[in-house]
């Protein structure tokens, strides 16, 4: 059985500024993978590669053995592949039920099936009691679990998470944690993107380490954070040596 | 949470009530009212409501800014003409081969102007629109700037196919109430629909919407066929009411300024704010026209333009949003 998703020599550049080299990794079924590394190490990239919303300039990529590279974004959604973003993007003329509605029209035609299917998603990411409020309304919290609540809308294999995290508050992290742990119960397998890194290790089962484009290493959590090329990257090279 | 508690649910069933008390309301207001000043006003402004509306469809509820519906108003109305005074198709059905015909013409310019977006598109579409004016103006065939007269067909009398009656005005009132009608439940099925969804998703993050499935081309096309053909149909109705049609009169850029502007003072892409910006605006213009407009100096003009600005400034969600009952904001907490 193939992996989930394969990554295979994916490259991509900005008009002459390589954001991803060469890049290659497997992510299992049912696992929380953390893609980290340094800012401008090419994370968002490769994020947007894998949902479809850029076409990397060579290599494939794989959802279930079936390449998924080169179709359009739209396609990548239909497949499987959902995604939230790094700077929250909730439709704001929408209410929240409305929001993930529109997620949920991804696999229902009709508005009743569609609104049963959100009504779930939103008793399921803790949102239920938000369902009619504006969706510019919420906290910033309540915007990522909207986002996250529209990707799952969506019926997704495979969910991307762009530093969902990020500019929480301690208490608002543990509860996405929580969060995160429960999508994964439900058989969806997560890339996670990520700076916060007390939080993400207990939470990822493997980790790849991006810099400057390419893969630095790939390992248990415990490992990369004691791989001297690991720490050299985030902190210099005196730092590496102690 | 069964999904008919949601407020969505109740929300639409009330609209739908709402309308239905507004449309019998509209029905008799005529009929108390015999000076053929004020019946043709209220015409108009019903007229207006259904054409804001039917603008309201692409710009509200999709976002994409045309600023050359006088276009779709004008090929309507002249294939309607054309179609009675060449092949002596009666109105009742050219006004849909109008509609349909006004609908290909907003595919063709959508296909090329929705590969830009925001300013740009809009930019685009006044462009368009004056081409569109310039090619009647010019074009023997469909009149010049001559334009068409619409005949009176003899020995058919009074006729409800033809859209044809001696001198009573009340028959067109049933048309444009008709027409406002259609275009308002348009826009509130669309609401409910998986389309209404999608496009108001276009309409506030193109970007996030792709990324859930959502496909956006396509969906700003649907929504502009279903604008352009409601707008051909107006522009239909409006030609066997006047009798007369010139590149003028129908298609001239200042029409594609006020097919709009109801929509945007009362409410751009809700359900109410078409309706109660043109029962606002038109009755407002007619009125400082008339009280102040022979004097030539255009003080009629300054007063209806400062009032414009005035509500833009004051109101920048819409007038309908004054409404209690009728307001969006308020649904936030109704559950």
């Amino acid at each position: 059985m193939p992996a989930r998703l394969e990554v295979d020599r994916v490259s991509k550049s900005f008009g002459g500024v390589a954001a991803n080299v060469g890049i290659s990794f497997d992510v299992r079924d049912g696992e929380i993978l953390g893609l980290i590394g340094p800012n401008g190490a090419g994370k968002t990239s490769l994020f947007n590669s894998i949902a479809g919303a850029v076409v990397p300039d060579a290599g494939e990529i794989r959802l279930d053995g079936e390449r998924i590279s080169g179709l359009p974004q739209e396609e990548c959604a239909l497949r499987g592949i959902a995604r939230t973003f790094q700077v929250v993007r909730s439709f704001d003329s929408m209410t929240v039920l409305e929001n993930v509605m529109v997620g949920a029209f991804a696999r229902h035609g009709r508005a009743r099936p569609a609104m049963t299917k959100a009504l779930e998603v939103l008793d399921f990411t803790g949102l239920a009691g938000r369902a009619d409020t504006q969706a510019y309304s919420l906290s910033p919290a309540e915007k990522r679990r909207l986002e996250v609540a529209r990707a799952l809308a969506t019926e997704p294999r495979l969910l991307l998470l762009d530093e969902m995290l990020t500019g929480l508050t301690p208490t608002e992290a543990q509860s996405g944690v929580a969060l995160i742990r429960a999508v994964r119960d439900r058989g969806i397998t997560i890339i996670m993107v990520e700076h916060v890194m007390e939080i993400l290790l207990p939470l990822i089962d493997r980790a790849v380490v991006l810099n400057l484009g390419r893969v630095l290493t790939i390992g248990l959590p415990q490992e990369v954070v004691r791989n001297p090329e690991v720490i050299r990257a985030y902190l210099g090279d005196r730092y590496a040596a102690a | 949470m069964h999904p008919a508690d949601t407020g969505i649910v109740r929300r639409r069933r009330r609209e739908l009530l709402v309308a239905a008390v507004v449309l019998v309301v509209l029905a008799v207001l005529p009929l108390p009212i015999h000076d053929t000043y004020t019946r043709n006003l209220i015409i108009i402004t019903i007229l207006f409501a259904g054409l804001a509306q039917a603008w309201n469809i692409l710009g509200g509820y999709c976002g994409q800014i045309s600023l050359g519906h006088a276009l779709y108003f004008g090929v309507g109305a002249y294939v309607s003409a054309l179609l009675l005074t060449r092949l002596n198709v009666p109105p009742g059905l050219g006004m849909l081969a109008g509609g349909a015909v006004a609908a290909a013409a907003a595919l063709l310019v959508g296909w090329p102007c929705f590969r830009l977006s925001g300013h740009y598109y809009a930019i685009a579409t006044v462009v368009v629109g004056e081409i569109g004016f310039l090619l009647f103006l010019n074009w023997d065939f469909v009149g010049g700037d001559a334009g068409i007269n619409i005949p009176y067909v003899r020995g058919l009398g009074e006729s409800w196919l033809y859209m044809q009656f001696r001198t009573d005005k009340l028959p067109y009132h049933v048309f444009a109430l008709g027409f406002a009608a259609v275009t308002w439940l348009a826009a509130w099925l669309i609401e409910g629909s998986r389309w209404g969804f999608v496009w108001r998703a276009v309409k506030d993050d193109p970007l996030a919407a792709r990324s859930l499935a959502v496909r956006v081309f396509p969906s700003k096309m649907a929504a502009a066929a279903i604008s352009g053909f409601l707008t051909g149909m107006g522009g239909a109705i409006y030609a066997q009411y006047v009798g007369y049609i010139d590149p003028d009169s129908v298609m001239s850029g200042q029409l594609s300024i006020l097919i709009p502007l109801p929509a945007v003072l009362g409410g751009v892409g809700t359900l109410w704010g078409p309706l109660v910006g043109a029962v606002v605006l038109i009755p407002l213009s007619e009125v400082s026209r008339s009280y102040l407009g022979g004097s030539g100096s255009g003080v009629d003009l300054m007063i209806y333009g400062g009032l414009i600005v005035l509500v833009a400034l004051l109101r920048p969600q819409g007038l309908s949003s004054l409404l209690p009952s009728f307001g969006k904001a308020r649904d936030a907490r109704a559950t």
